[in-house]
Formats: structure tokens, C-alpha cells, sequence
């Protein structure tokens, strides 16, 4: 499985780390409703196909990038900072939603 | 006479004589031989005992699919088990020997165990092992008890026990069009992308380019296939852009067209030439593949099908064509299909006798009516072999009349005498590749196999491999899946060359077994008898992948690439479906089997890295032990001669506190986090503020994790404004580091921010105990250290010995103690500056040990009590939890679970029977070392404490402070310790700090 970070180049998956999925979205931090809480905390997507990924380039230049990964293939369709781009854009759940 | 070497003919070089040894016994080959033809010309027939009946068994084919004759090369002490003999290319002095046979090959007593019939049934593990067995030899026991005689009885072969010496080495390649296979499909794909300048690699399993080219016997455009094959691999080795390797098996197709090869270095070598490996693997990444990998003929399954003589038919031609090689004088054909008719007039060109051609079907061509005759055959359509006669070797067979819709028809069996039966049951096309990398096949009906789909993602087939087997189509296809995988604009595709003899019909009768009495095999190396698969199905088994593990059917060295199909079909016949309801199994990786020295190449030994700190050598100079704390070296005690290690760290702690010690703190995780929204980004991670933190102080800090669990702690010490630099501990660095990143890229891009880790550019050195402030009076210049220059947690610029320190006072130990900190280059001069500064007041170096036992007699947490379980309140650290912002954890850290009652919280313990405390020890209420149960919590660290006189321990237990002053028990069954403590505060020494404030 190669990942083409936008600094580096294509790499092999090796020099990068998983760093959960990439749909999740942090609630208000002066929220203190425990549900939104704990779907953020908890709650992962799981799904067979597309994926939203957050991938650190460990081994590189560690940047963190929002990565869409099939599940079943490991095709990987979109590479971007997610820096600039936030999460990824395969789809959105709703908060608090179980998947 | 039976098997024996044509006077002519062949790819041998019968100038060049090579001489090996098998089971002992001296024999001669030739160059170009493998250790199958090299013995078949020799008249040996019978190659090793099957896996569970020790049934003597041959050779039954010429390529990697061979089930039966595996061997085990020998070189010196080093063994290689179970290599087909037919991969085997015979060297000068070579030694193989046979597998699974005691006493000897021709002698094996335990060849009665096919006497006894259903001894090793199918799923005889399963029933035997696993089923409710009545009576004390329950399952598990009766499987010990027998398994010493069964793993003598059944197996293959014995692997070694010496260290392999063999270089191994990896390689990474990159190419436009792998092409697997160089038979006539994949030399005309390859020289088709080779000329449009993509970058080629060419992988052939063989010692020779060209596949069938080497055995078809056929002529291409009036030119023998065997030249027309030489002639392409020519023109290839001219391009620059093309890379050929033989000898070497691609054997895994990964995700992203990544696939694995290993590729047979020095395997065929008596020595290996200087440098080079035993064998490379090879990752090569693919912008497309052309699978080229062929087609493998199938046996059929009927009684007696494993006696050695019986051979595929179009491995008998390999061995004619080939080797020069005639696997019989007198030769019985049995077939359901035409290929096996070029085969026999093959054989009878070379010699051999055609006694007959039994053909299972009723019409059979004016071709193949032909060929029979030419090659003086009886030809007895509508009959199939029901029987096969001989001990060691074949004698004769039995044959009897059959319809393809009755099966064997009643009547008289006649005998025919005959050294060799030579066997087609069709061909089922070479799609693992494919399937590895996700085609599903699908069934054909014409051709009675699992076809690959048009093409993949990525992938192109040509040949044999898409069920295409004449070789004027194949080399089309070629032509055709060459210039798509190379991106060129499809052509219309010229004349098909001229293929001389014309080719026959492949489609095969669909009949895979003739049923009649006797053992009849589906997989040769497994011993799974059609039988068998049958008892499967009325045991309930009606999953192909379960069949497969129940009866073990496909699943030995050979994976099955002979039996799947017909294995398969007796299934289907079985459950009453068609073949492509009952489905195949999907392959897996490897193809065929891979030496795990290649996966390993030059990675072995201690992979992990050393991490040492910059005064390393002065610790091993000076008496240290070194133990390991992660992949970092540190000391443990610095022992004097005749110390135990209790007695050192006793005297190094006691020392520290009566006077002075030095310790070793480069570990600690360091980074340097700068810019101007820092202090912002701290007040997030850290439960506590760093805002308010003036310039030239120190703060301790708390963090926790999103879910409100303790994730790390350390000081972090303001040097600027905008320029903080965070301490954490030694074994968390890294994921802190991570963790920040991680925040700041992703949650909070907008901070300005910047965070480099500085853990190996900084030493580190922690002086503590009643004099370390007049020793750093002694050799600090530039700076004073007095209480005013610097309180508690404040931080100075000074220069110890010419070398530039930041000193910080804060403490560990509980003692007065400051943390110096220089550059790493410097780190062992500041360290001997600051050695002899100490010596006229007394300072000893001291280790983890000494530490330990001092942060437990203060009280202070580590990795043991932030094991990431506990919460902030749980150790007691609840007042650094701010209630003026929210920051990592501080949503989920109230949470019901987390605020409970009755939750582990930090203590002390003392030891009431004066014995030392274990680390994972339990706390119970009462001891019963018969049945240890009641678990109050536990203990995290244990020390005797010079201070107090005692064995102390920290404990996590169930109500924590309500338990001071009450007594407890460790119950620890493991080391058989039990005794009385009592539970007290976690502060043991100097609760009030008066030492450190001083
Ligand atoms: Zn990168």
C-alpha cells in the first residue's frame, strides 16, 4: 500500500501511522454534553468501502493527512493535509450516530 | 526395464555428467537435469511414502504442482524439507534424501497403517481430539499421549536444528509490466511492452525461459518452439529496459499491483559464488501485470491413481521432450480429453510402447482416431482404469467399460501389463495470481475449470492462463495483453503464426472420478480420498472452506493445485449442486512455498536500536550495571565489589539523602514547544495552567488522555515568552510528541505553534540531597545559586566548566535537588565538572534503582501507577485539575465510572513481617492460599526504604484512603508470598517537603 503525501511523494505505508478515523469531529470544548462526548471518544466508523482515515507521515515529514482509503482494497482515492483540508470528505455521519 | 533415458533427444547436455547421491545411493544425471528426471533415468521409480497411509508413492508430474515426490536436501548439518524433486536442479555432489519412511524407503513399517483401513479417516483429529471423550484420557490428554506417535507415523519432512548460514537479501524493484510466466504467451507480451520502451520485468519459475516451448515439441512459423523461444529472450536481453529472472516464482500479489517474488539464487549450486545470496525476494510495484502463469493439468481420481508409474500425460511428454527422459517402456493411456493423444505419440516417437488409450468418452475426434493409430494404440473409448496393480511400481492395470451418464458399466475387467499409465483429467488454468489480488473465477462449462475474468484491476491474462491452449492464440493473446499493459493503443492483431502439430480440442468430458473399490485420491500429498470428501458431506460438512479444513483436502505444501478442482467436483456431486454453486476457495499467498530466510533478508538479530545517553561511557567506566528501560540504556546501581543490588541502591539513596547524588535524567523526553500561541496550546494539553507561568519558572504538569485517564506528567519550563521547554517521562516521548502533533495539526490548526523534539540534543544530569547546593556553588560560574537566583522551580542560565547549563531546581528525590542541563556534546564534561565538584562533600553517583526507591518513598507516581487506568483523582492529583479552562480530558474525566466509589486509588503499604514486597502482588483482606480470591487492588512498586527501615510498596487499592492505618495482606500465589501490611499514606518521607524547599 503506497499513501502520496503531499510533501514527500508516494511511500510506502510503512513510514506512516494510523491515527483513527477521520470522521470524527471534536466537539465545542466547553461543551459538556456527555453524548456528543462520547460518540467523539468512542463511536468509529467501520465501514466496508470508502473510508475517512487520518494517517500521520511518521517516518517523514509528519505532517497529518486526511486520507480516503477503501477498506476492501486499499485503494487509496484522496490524500490532503489535514491541516489545511480538516477531515476528510468521503461522506459525514451525524453526530452521535452509532455505525 | 521401466523408466529410462532416451539414447537422443532432450534440452540435457548429455556431454556433462553430474553426479548426486539419494537415500545413499550414488547416481549420475546430466546438465539440465532435475532430481526427478535425473532419477526416472536412472530407473527409479518410487520417490517417498505418503503423508498418512506411507503408501509408496512416485512421481506424478514434471513441475512446482508436485504432490508426492518431496524431498529433503541436505547441506552439511543444514536440511531442507519437503522441495518437490521435480524444482530440484541436480549440481555436482548434490544429497537428497526420501521423507516419511522408517526404516528406509522400500522397508516401512508403517505402511500397515493402510491395512487397517479407516485408521486416519477424514476428520480424524477433530473426532478424536476435540469430541467429548468419556473417562480420564479426556481430549487434551489423549492428544498428548498420542501425539508422539503420530507425528513420527505422519508427516513430511524432519526440518533441521542447526542455524541456517545461507546470505539471504531483499530487493525493491519498479516497472511498467511484470510479466509472470515465459511460456509463448508471456515472451510475446513482453517483447510486445519491451518494444514500446516500457520498463519490463520478465519472472519465470524455471531454470529456462520459454515453458511449453521446452517440451511442446511443436514447431512456430516452420521454426522449432524451443529457437522461436531463444530468439525472444535474445531480443529481450538487448533491450535496457528489460529485467529477466529466472528461477523465480512471483508468489504474492498485494493491493496497489505490489507483488512478492522469490527468486532462486544459488539453490541449483554446489557453492554459492562469492557474494551472492541463497536467495533474493523481490517486492516488485507493477503499473500492470500480463499473468502468463499457464494452465496445470489435472489427475483423475479413480483407485489406485497414487502408485508409483501413474504420471500426468503431459509430464511424460516434459520428461520425452525435455529431459530425454521415458518414464515407462510400456505405456497406458487413460484420459477424458485429447491433450493426453500428443503426449502418447510424444512417448512412441521417443521409443516407448503405446499399449492402449483408455478414453472415457464414447466419441472421440478423427484427430485423436488418428494419432492412435499412428502411435500403434488400442483405442478403447468408453473405458476408464478401475483398478492399478503392483507393489512398488506399476505392473499392470484393470480396465473396464464406462459411460460417462452409468459410471462403470457391469462386465468383465480386463488386465493390460504396462510399466506406466499416463493420466489427463483436463486442465484447470493457473489464476492464484488473479485470485489473490481479487478476480473471482468463473466456471466454464466447455472447458470443466475456473476461468479468470477478462482482465483486473491492473492485471491482463494471455495463454494457458485464461484457458486458451493452442499456442497460435496464445502468443495473440500475448501480443494483445503486452501492449494494453504497456498503455498502447490496441492494433488489429496480425495472422496467427503458423503452430505445427495442429492443435486439439481441449474441452475435456466432465468426468473427474470413477467410482469402484479401493483408495482413490484426490490430494496425493494429504492422502484425501474421494471417500473422504464423501464422509465430509454426510458428516454435515457442506462449506467448501469448511470441507477444506475438515479433510485437510488442498491445504498441504502443494496448496492443492492438483486436487482443488476434482476435489471440488466430487463435492458438487455429493451436495447435488453444480460445480460453480458449490464455489471455489479463494487463493492466498504465498503460490508455493517461500524460505523464510528471504522474507528476513539481512533483518534479523536485534532489530531494535540502541539509545544511548551522552554519558553512557562514563557509567560503564565507573561500575555501572546497565539494564534497559525501553530502548534506552540506563544504569540500574553502581555497585562496590561484594554489594548485592539491595545493598547498593540502599547505600546510593541513603547517601543522597544524607548527602548528595547524581543521577543520569538524558532519558527524559524533551520538547521544545515555541511560538507565540505556546502558552495557548499548553493550557489546552496540560489539566493545569501554564499561562500564568512567568518567564524563568517551572511548572509540573498533568495530561490526560481524550477519554479523562492520566496520560503523562513532567515539568515544562518556561524560557521565553513564546519559547517553553516540556519535560515528559522517558517511556512516553514519543506518544506525547505524537499527541501534540496530532492536536495541533488536526484539532487546532490556527494555533501558532511549532514543536520539534530536543530529547537527544539536551543531557541531562539530576543533583540532589542536603549539599547539592554548595556543590553547584563550587562549579557553577555566571550565575548564582542561592535561594533568592534560585527558588524552588526556578531556572538559571549559567556555565559549568566553560560549557553553557540550564540549571532548573526541582526534585524527584524529594531532596534538594536541581536538574542541569547541557548540550549533549558537553553531557559527560558537565558530568565530570560536576562528579568532582561533588567528591569533597560526599556525592555519589546513583541508578534507576536508587531512584525508584526514593520517588516511592515520596509518593511520586511513574508508567506503574499511570498505567492507563487511572484517573487524576486516583493518584491523588485531583488539585491539578483546573476548573478556569477546558482542556484535553476535561469533559469525560467526571464521568460517572471515573468518579465512582470503590475505584483503585493510590496508598502506601509497609511490610509487617519485615519480607520484601513484590510489583503485581494482590492486597486482600484475608489470606487463603488455597483458593486466592478478594482482590483489593495491587501493588505497582516495591523497595526497601532506607529512610524508613522497611519494605514499602505503592499500591492501587479499593478505597484508598479510607484504609490508612488499616491492615491488609499480599496474597501473591505466584511466588508463594502472603503476609500481613499495613496500608498508609502514599507520602512515606518528608510529607510536608521541608527537604526540597529547604
Ligand atoms: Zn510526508
Amino acid at each position: 500500500m503506497l499513501i502520496t503525501c503531499p510533501y514527500c511523494g508516494p511511500r510506502d505505508v510503512s513510514e506512516f501511522a494510523y491515527q483513527g478515523d477521520g470522521n470524527r469531529k471534536r466537539p465545542d470544548p466547553a461543551s459538556t454534553d456527555p453524548e456528543t462526548w462520547n460518540a467523539y471518544v468512542y463511536d468509529r466508523l467501520n465501514p466496508a468501502g470508502a473510508h475517512n482515515e487520518i494517517w500521520q507521515h511518521a517516518g517523514g515529514c509528519r505532517a497529518h493527512l486526511a486520507v480516503v482509503r477503501d477498506t476492501l482494497t486499499h485503494e487509496v482515492s484522496s490524500v490532503r493535509f489535514a491541516r489545511e483540508h480538516g477531515a476528510p470528505t468521503h461522506g459525514r455521519r451525524k453526530s452521535g450516530a452509532k455505525a | 526395464m521401466s523408466p529410462r533415458r532416451t539414447p537422443s533427444g532432450g534440452r540435457i547436455d548429455r556431454l556433462r555428467t553430474i553426479r548426486f547421491t539419494f537415500d545413499g545411493t550414488a547416481y549420475a544425471g546430466h546438465q539440465g537435469d532435475t532430481l526427478a528426471s535425473a532419477l526416472l533415468s536412472n530407473g527409479v521409480s518410487l520417490f517417498g511414502r505418503s503423508f498418512k497411509y506411507h503408501r509408496p508413492r512416485g512421481v506424478l508430474t514434471a513441475g512446482i504442482d508436485e504432490p508426492n515426490a518431496l524431498v529433503t536436501v541436505l547441506r552439511g548439518d543444514v536440511r531442507e524439507p519437503n522441495i518437490p524433486a521435480t524444482m530440484v536442479e541436480i549440481y555436482e555432489g548434490l544429497v537428497a534424501v526420501s521423507q516419511n519412511r522408517f526404516p528406509s524407503l522400500a522397508y516401512d513399517v508403517s505402511a500397515i497403517n493402510q491395512l487397517g483401513g479407516k485408521f486416519i479417516s477424514a476428520g480424524f483429529y477433530y473426532k478424536t481430539f476435540m469430541g467429548p471423550v468419556i473417562g480420564p484420557l479426556k481430549g487434551t490428554r489423549f492428544w498428548m499421549l498420542c501425539e508422539k506417535i503420530i507425528r513420527r507415523a505422519a508427516g513430511l519432512g524432519r526440518a533441521g536444528n542447526v542455524p541456517d548460514p545461507s546470505r539471504y537479501e531483499r530487493m525493491n524493484a519498479f516497472c511498467d509490466v511484470l510479466v509472470v510466466g515465459s511460456g509463448p504467451a508471456g515472451l510475446s507480451a513482453a517483447r510486445e511492452a519491451a518494444t514500446s520502451g516500457a520498463r519490463v520485468i520478465l519472472a519465470e519459475l524455471d531454470p529456462t525461459f520459454g515453458g511449453s516451448a521446452n517440451w511442446s515439441g511443436e514447431t512456430i512459423d516452420g521454426e522449432p518452439a524451443i529457437a522461436w523461444a531463444s530468439d525472444i529472450v535474445g531480443e529481450l536481453r538487448d533491450h535496457d529496459n528489460v529485467r529477466l529472472l529466472k528461477r523465480t516464482t512471483v508468489w504474492g500479489y498485494y493491493d496497489g499491483n505490489t507483488l512478492a517474488a522469490i527468486e532462486r539464487v544459488g539453490d541449483h549450486k554446489a557453492t554459492p559464488a562469492k557474494g551472492a545470496p541463497r536467495h533474493r525476494h523481490w517486492t516488485i510495484r507493477a503499473k500492470n501485470v500480463v499473468l502468463a502463469s499457464g494452465a496445470f493439468e489435472r489427475p483423475l481420481v479413480f483407485a489406485g491413481n497414487d502408485r508409483p508409474g501413474v504420471m500426468m500425460a503431459s509430464a511424460a511428454m516434459r520428461y520425452a521432450n525435455q529431459y530425454g527422459v521415458l518414464p515407462g517402456d510400456k505405456i497406458v493411456v487413460f484420459a477424458n480429453n485429447d491433450s493426453a493423444y500428443s503426449a502418447a505419440a510424444t512417448l512412441n516417437k521417443a521409443g516407448a510402447t503405446i499399449v492402449a488409450i483408455a478414453d472415457l468418452r464414447q466419441d472421440v475426434s478423427e484427430d485423436c482416431r488418428t494419432l492412435a493409430r499412428e502411435c500403434g494404440a488400442e483405442l478403447l473409448t468408453g473405458h476408464a482404469v478401475i483398478a492399478t496393480e503392483g507393489a512398488k511400481k506399476l505392473a499392470g492395470v484393470k480396465l473396464a467399460a464406462f459411460s460417462i451418464a452409468a459410471g462403470v458399466l457391469p462386465g468383465n475387467a480386463r488386465k493390460i501389463e504396462a510399466d506406466c499409465l499416463i493420466v489427463s483429467g483436463g486442465w484447470s488454468p493457473t489464476i492464484h495470481l488473479a485470485s489473490q489480488a481479487g478476480a473471482r473465477p468463473v466456471w466454464d462449462d466447455d472447458l470443466q475449470a475456473f476461468l479468470p475474468p477478462e482482465s483486473g484491476n491492473g492485471w491482463y491474462g494471455a495463454g494457458g492462463f485464461n484457458g486458451t491452449f493452442s499456442t497460435a492464440d496464445a502468443i495473440l493473446e500475448g501480443f494483445a495483453a503486452g501492449r494494453k499493459a504497456a498503455g498502447q493503443p490496441e492494433v488489429e492483431i496480425g495472422t496467427a503464426p503458423d503452430i505445427e502439430p495442429a492443435a486439439l480440442d481441449p474441452r475435456p468430458a466432465p468426468v473427474f472420478e470413477i467410482k469402484a473399490n479401493g483408495k482413490a485420491f484426490v490430494d496425493y500429498q494429504h492422502d484425501v480420498t474421494a471417500d473422504d470428501v464423501r464422509l465430509a458431506h454426510l458428516e454435515g460438512f457442506v462449506s467448501v472452506e469448511h470441507l477444506k479444513r475438515y479433510t485437510t483436502l488442498g491445504m498441504a505444501t502443494d496448496q492443492g493445485k492438483g486436487s482443488n478442482v476434482p476435489g471440488l467436483a466430487i463435492m458438487a456431486e455429493a451436495v447435488g449442486k453444480p460445480i460453480p454453486e458449490v464455489g471455489t476457495t479463494r487463493f492466498r499467498p504465498p503460490y508455493a512455498p517461500v524460505s523464510v530466510g528471504s522474507l528476513a533478508a539481512e533483518r534479523f538479530g536485534d532489530l531494535k536500536p540502541d539509545r544511548l545517553t551522552p554519558m553512557h561511557d562514563w557509567h560503564l567506566e565507573n561500575g555501572a550495571t546497565m539494564y534497559s528501560a525501553g530502548l534506552w540504556h540506563r544504569p540500574m546501581i553502581y555497585g562496590e565489589p561484594g554489594e548485592t543490588v539491595e545493598q547498593a541502591y540502599v547505600r546510593e539513596a541513603q547517601t543522597t539523602r544524607q548527602a548528595a547524588g547524581i543521577v543520569d535524567v538524558s532519558t527524559l523526553g524533551k520538547i521544545a514547544v515555541q511560538g507565540p500561541d505556546a502558552a495557548e496550546f499548553l493550557d489546552r494539553v496540560y489539566t493545569n495552567l501554564f499561562s500564568t507561568l512567568p518567564v524563568g519558572k517551572a511548572r509540573y504538569g498533568l495530561m490526560l488522555r481524550e477519554d479523562g485517564l492520566v496520560f503523562d506528567d513532567g515539568t515544562t519550563w518556561r524560557l521565553g515568552d513564546n519559547d517553553f521547554l516540556m519535560t515528559t517521562t522517558t517511556a512516553n516521548a514519543g506518544k506525547v510528541m505524537q499527541h501534540l502533533e496530532y492536536f495541533l495539526d488536526v484539532v487546532w490548526p490556527e494555533l501558532r505553534v511549532h514543536l520539534t523534539s530536543v530529547t537527544d540534543q539536551w543531557a541531562g544530569a539530576a543533583i540532589g540531597g542536603p549539599r547539592a547546593r554548595e556543590i553547584l556553588a563550587a562549579c557553577v560560574t555566571g550565575t548564582k545559586v542561592d535561594n533568592e537566583a534560585l527558588p524552588f522551580m526556578g531556572i538559571v542560565h549559567g556555565e559549568i566548566a566553560g560549557a553553557p547549563v540550564l540549571i532548573c531546581r526541582l526534585s524527584f528525590s524529594g531532596e534538594m535537588a536541581f536538574e542541569v542541563y547541557s548540550g549533549s556534546g558537553h553531557g559527560t564534561h558537565v558530568w565530570e565538572a560536576l562528579i568532582e565538584a561533588g567528591e569533597p562533600f560526599g556525592m555519589v553517583p546513583y541508578g534507576l534503582e536508587a531512584l525508584s526507591t526514593m520517588r516511592i518513598e515520596k509518593g511520586h507516581v511513574t508508567g506503574a501507577e499511570i498505567d492507563g487506568r487511572t484517573s487524576a483523582r486516583d493518584l491523588h492529583l485531583g488539585w491539578m485539575l483546573s476548573k478556569k479552562k477546558p482542556f484535553i480530558g476535561s469533559a469525560m474525566m467526571d464521568r460517572e465510572g471515573l468518579v465512582a466509589s470503590g475505584r483503585l486509588e493510590l496508598v502506601g503499604l509497609i511490610s509487617l513481617d519485615n519480607r520484601p514486597l513484590n510489583g503485581g502482588a494482590h492486597i486482600v483482606a484475608e489470606i487463603d492460599t488455597d483458593n486466592p480470591h478478594g482482590s483489593l487492588g495491587h501493588i505497582t512498586a516495591a523497595c526497601f526504604s532506607p529512610a524508613l527501615g522497611k519494605y514499602i510498596a505503592l499500591a492501587l487499592v479499593s478505597g484508598g484512603k479510607a484504609r490508612h492505618g488499616k491492615r491488609a495482606h499480599v496474597s501473591d500465589p505466584l511466588r508463594n508470598r502472603f503476609g500481613p501490611v499495613e496500608i498508609v499514606s502514599h507520602h512515606f518521607f518528608d510529607p510536608e517537603g521541608k527537604r526540597m524547599h529547604g
